[in-house]
């Protein structure tokens, strides 16, 4: 599904390094946990998979599928199949949540070459990955994100992520700032969507997400390189021991 | 006068004497009212057209950028425009005569020129102050427009939609209206270019709102890329009348809308709200003046402006609180999106409060479209040109939704859109 060979990229603007080698693979149907310290480079390898601009690749590629994507922009991305659920989901004023939802879905079918969705096939879709989500469809006449709770941003995004059907998920912090209800609501969406032919990436400071969305590997993301690879065991280590003996052994 | 101040005239300039003398055998009026006719052309002669270095005028040089004025001309055969709300009544005026004024029920609608003719106008000819540029062109060349009257109470039905239409050259229109007292309905007065051919339009709208009304006025200025429209509307608003006024430019060349208000009566609120579509290489000045002068009156302001291609926007707005205006509550925003590198907007938003216990306020934003913003709706596959004119849309959309009238709002997205479309 994806391959990241030796990646490197720095800020466009100023040129720092912020990624600095980086070897990841994920496969098919695989959840692969991505843990590490804040400033570590886990959201910045979000937007370095789904093509921010603000970053440049310097070395190293991004594999998905076999095919390299670096000359994918990011809109391409998404159509292809990469879906990031934002750690800070962004607030759109005077776009309504429902028509964002449908032209996101329309836009990603025709850049596959698909018919446009009709009005009561996408109200059809929508209602019933809101109810999965306890989502009231009141929220989705609002304007995106606009006012949501952090709750229920959180939701909102999964409901995206469910309607756009995408084959590689990457999770930006998904728990954070949720309560264990929500976490709850949440995971058990993700896990919903989890099939052979669809791969994860969960990134995370807390194992507590990892009881909900079991992961198959565990990666330890410090100073822009994966410094320690595992399975299940090692986000618990991490979490009783904390980082410093992962960090001490890779240096 | 000074008269070392007294510059060479501009073409511009006698073209609008030749064309006094020209059409004086057609403009209706009675002694008193020729005469201010001709007072106001002697002023141009004069003083010429603002420059910059008169303080009204200062973001819109007119004796620079007012470079040609197109002749009277003879009207043209004129279809009324597709109504913006369906099932308005419509009232047209073409070229600067009223065409249909057949009123509805509660509604007296009578040709202004009777007034010229008769020289019940002369009064209100005033000019605002000596600067008042679009009072004195409209005052010399004003041929007729609708005088409206609303009965006490009247609730309307359907919307009153007027029409100012023109095929090219000269119109000059006026308005005066007066809404009794605790009227309801909505009020649409639109400026439509219906050709291609060079227009200067002239129009100045007189609303008194009575006690205790609650109407929605909505101008809107659909003029053709090569017009000059020079707009006004005097508001008065009455005791606890609650104002809901509209305006949006989107065309016209040179265009110059003043929206000039006293909230006279106590308890009144006024909700202004208006969207600015600049592009090409136009000219748009809204320059708005509010009075405060009794206590207790609500207003608040917010202006969206898009700024595409070569254009150039301006806003002046002016809030003055008078000593007795206490508990006034007066906001004023200005937000501009700039989107491209060679257009340019100006705000001056000014206040002047001699009354101390008042909340007022105002900003003014110049932004480029929000990179976050823009990054997240392509992260779901909405490609570049598609999400740059969701959020384009998205931020005027914004202050049309306010206008609780699903049918307006509607018409007025679908008409901004096409023109976002068309400038794309
Ligand atoms: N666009 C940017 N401008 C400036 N600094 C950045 C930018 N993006 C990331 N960084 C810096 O890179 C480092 C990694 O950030 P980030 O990827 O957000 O870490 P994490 O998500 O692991 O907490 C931090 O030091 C952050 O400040
Ligand atoms: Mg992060």
């Amino acid at each position: 599904m994806l391959e990241i060979r030796n990646l490197h990229a720095r800020i466009a603007e100023d040129g720092t390094e912020i990624i600095r080698g980086l070897n990841l693979t994920v496969k098919n149907g695989e959840v692969a946990a991505i843990m590490g310290p804040n400033g570590s480079g886990k959201s910045t390898l979000s937007y370095i998979l789904t093509g921010r601009s603000d970053y440049e690749v310097t070395e190293g590629d991004i594999l998905y599928d076999g095919q390299s994507i670096l000359g994918m922009d990011t809109a391409e991305r998404a159509a292809a199949g990469l879906f990031l659920a934002f750690q800070y989901p962004v607030e759109i004023p005077g776009v309504a949540t429902m028509q964002f939802l449908k032209v996101a879905m329309n836009e990603q079918r025709k850049a596959r070459g698909e018919d446009e969705l009709t009005t009561p096939d996408f109200i059809r879709r929508v209602k019933a990955a809101a109810a999965n989500l306890q989502i009231d469809m009141a929220m989705l006449k609002r304007p995106l994100n606009v006012g949501f709770s952090g709750g229920e941003k959180k939701r909102a995004e999964i409901l995206q992520m469910s309607l756009l059907e995408p084959k590689l998920c990457v999770l930006d912090e998904t728990d954070s700032g949720l309560d264990i209800d929500a976490l709850k609501i949440v995971a058990d969406g993700v896990n919903a969507l989890r099939s052979p032919d669809r791969s994860f990436i969960v990134i995370t400071h807390y194992q507590r997400l990892l009881e909900y969305i079991v992961p198959d590997s565990v990666h330890v993301l410090y100073k822009g390189q994966v410094i320690k690879s595992g399975d299940r065991q090692l986000a618990l280590e991490l979490e009783s021991d904390g980082y410093a003996n992962v960090i001490k052994d890779a240096a | 006068m000074n008269m070392q101040s007294k510059k060479p005239i501009t073409a511009a300039e006698q073209l609008l004497v030749d064309s006094f003398v020209h059409n004086l055998g057609n403009l209706p009026g009675d002694g008193a009212v020729l005469t201010i006719r001709d007072s106001y052309i002697e002023d141009i002669k004069q003083r010429g057209l603002p420059t910059r270095r008169v303080e009204a005028w200062h973001y819109t040089d007119l004796r620079n950028l007012l470079k040609t004025v197109p002749s009277i001309g003879k009207s043209a055969d004129i279809e009324p425009a597709e109504r913006l709300i369906a099932g308005a009544n419509v009232i047209s005026v073409v070229d600067g005569h009223a065409a249909n004024i057949a009123a509805t029920g509660g509604v007296t609608a009578t040709a202004y020129r009777e007034d010229l003719s008769d020289g019940s106008a002369a009064a209100r000819m005033a000019l605002r102050n000596s600067d008042d540029l679009v009072g004195r062109i409209n005052g010399a060349f004003v041929t007729d427009g609708v005088k409206l009257q609303v009965e006490d109470d009247l609730v309307l039905d359907n919307p009153l939609e007027i029409q100012v239409l023109h095929g090219g050259g000269q119109a000059h229109t006026r308005f005066p209206v007066t809404i009794g007292k605790g009227v309801k309905g909505l009020f649409v007065e639109r400026h439509i270019s219906c050709c291609e051919e060079d227009a200067l339009v002239s129009s100045i709208t007189d609303l008194d709102v009575g006690d205790g009304a609650d109407i929605v006025w909505v101008i809107n200025q659909e003029q053709g890329l090569s017009d000059t429209h020079l707009g006004q509307i005097n508001i008065k608003l009455g005791a606890d009348a609650k104002l809901l006024l509209f305006v949006a430019n989107a065309g016209g060349k040179l265009v110059r809308q003043e929206i000039h208000i006293v909230a006279s009566g106590e308890g009144s609120e006024l909700t202004l709200r208006g969207v600015n579509l600049l592009g090409g290489e136009s000219h748009t000045d809204v320059t708005m003046t509010l009075e405060h002068i009794v206590p207790n009156c609500v207003s608040g302001q917010i202006f969206r402006n898009v700024v595409l291609d070569r254009a150039k926007g301006v806003f002046q707005g002016q809030i003055k609180v008078a000593q007795i205006a206490q508990k006034t509550d007066a906001k004023m925003a200005c937000n501009t999106l700039l989107l491209s590198d060679f257009c340019d907007f100006s705000a001056k938003p000014e206040l002047e409060i001699f009354a101390d216990d008042v909340q007022c306020g105002h900003g003014a934003t110049v932004t480029d479209i929000d990179k976050n913003q823009l990054f997240y709706l392509k992260a779901r596959g909405i490609g570049e040109k598609r999400a740059r004119s969701l959020l384009v849309k998205a931020f005027i959309v914004e202050v049309v939704e306010e206008l609780d009238n699903e049918v307006l709002i509607e018409a007025l997205e679908k008409q901004f859109e096409t023109w976002l479309n068309n400038h794309g």
